[in-house]
């Protein structure tokens, strides 16, 4: 069955509390802790950051919590803008990335866990090989069968703009980290963001592997695990619409049907 | 338990089931026939509402209201099959489980709609 209680080994319990000494404008940081090494129960630090010095940002939090108060404290982090997806995290029960979550947004006390349902590495790094690997399956790019031409493959302006929507997407996992179908078979199901990325290449005008993407998709699983929950579109930090992506490919597949 | 495979090799698994559009577009076919059918007797019901056996019987011996109601019983059973499929195939895991689980579900629902069928035709061809 799908596991609706976590196990013994990861419920968490109450951690330290580490106070800003002399701040008046305090904020409570529950940061999930866990380490591998240890042999504990994760459990959640509680961090008092120091709002008048401290950056708009959930991530400049997080850095000054590293810096001044634990540098033990675990997470990714690369561009802090948006663009390379290493913070996603659930922030106040919401996957997003914590560069352009502002702390401003959050109401009350902010409590920090890694992104659901994947297992975790480390405090807030979630291990998401298996999500690359469902990436990799997809084959994320051009496949085709005619000759290479002497310059580059063309595409008219009407079909560029059918990714727009699709190639923004920076593969955080925030999206199929939020997606129940994605929480109960993440071994079979490709979830949103994988499914996104499939459609980009799908619908690329200059791909000439369609027919075998979509015979690759078939499946009750890889694709049909779908049921339209859309926490993938609630979720994006990029505004996209995964859910979209994927009722698209659905309809590939009833056209090609006849 | 751990395994020395590979992400990839675990993703790929067994390969694509070749199969998964006809199911997902039988649903939808079923729920939108299941639209006027739900309606015809829902309003029916209610219109026949506080009348005796006799009348009752007589509303369902007219060809129209028996075939209406054979494919309202057939539609529904088989959109309930593909639904509980779909529950078992998210939630249950162990393949032995899971196989049972389905088994019992296609047992059922063939009963429910057998019992049924027959049962308007009795009425319907009874004396």
């Amino acid at each position: 069955m799908a596991e609706f209680t976590l196990p013994k080994n990861s419920t968490v319990g109450k951690g330290k509390t580490v106070k800003a000494d002399g701040a008046t404008n305090v904020r409570p940081f529950h940061v999930y802790r866990w380490n591998p090494d240890d042999g504990e129960n994760p459990h959640m630090d509680t961090f008092e950051v120091d709002m008048d010095n401290c950056g708009p940002m959930v991530l400049d939090a997080l850095i000054k919590i590293k810096n001044e108060m634990d540098s033990t404290v675990t997470f990714r982090r690369s561009c802090r803008e948006g663009v390379c997806g290493s913070c996603a995290m659930n922030i106040n029960g919401k996957n997003g990335l914590a560069c352009t979550t502002a702390i401003e947004d959050a109401k009350g006390d902010v409590a920090i866990t890694p992104l659901p349902h994947q297992e975790v590495v480390k405090d807030l790094v979630p291990d998401l090989s298996n999500f690359y690997a469902q990436y990799a399956s997809i084959k994320p790019w051009m496949q085709t069968q005619s000759p290479t031409p002497e310059k580059e493959r063309l595409q008219s302006h009407e079909d560029r703009e059918k990714l727009d929507g699709l190639y923004e997407c920076i593969l955080c996992a925030c999206c199929s980290t939020s997606c129940p179908s994605y929480w109960w078979n993440d071994d079979k199901y490709l979830g949103p963001a994988v499914l996104l990325q499939s459609y980009r290449w799908l619908i690329d005008s200059r791909d000439e592997a369609t027919g075998e993407r979509l015979d690759d998709l078939e499946d009750p699983f890889r694709l049909y695990r779908c049921h339209t929950i859309m926490n993938c579109a609630n979720a994006c930090p990029k505004g996209l619409n995964p859910a979209k992506a994927i009722a698209e490919i659905k309809k590939m597949m009833v056209e090609r049907q006849g | 338990m751990t395994d020395m495979k590979t992400p990839i090799a675990k993703v790929r698994g067994l390969g694509s089931a070749k199969d998964g559009t006809h199911h997902w577009l039988s649903q939808r076919v079923t729920a939108i026939a299941n639209i006027p059918l739900i309606l015809f007797v829902v309003v029916s019901f209610v219109g026949n509402a506080g009348k005796g056996h006799a009348e009752w019987v007589a509303w369902l011996k007219q060809p129209v209201v028996s075939v209406l109601m054979i494919l309202f019983v057939a539609n529904l059973v088989y959109h309930m099959r593909l639904g509980l499929q779909v529950v078992i195939e998210d939630y249950v895991h162990d393949h032995g489980t899971k196989f049972a689980s389905m088994i019992l579900i296609t047992f059922a629902c063939v009963l429910i709609g057998a019992l049924s069928i027959f049962s308007i035709l009795r009425i319907a061809f009874g004396g």
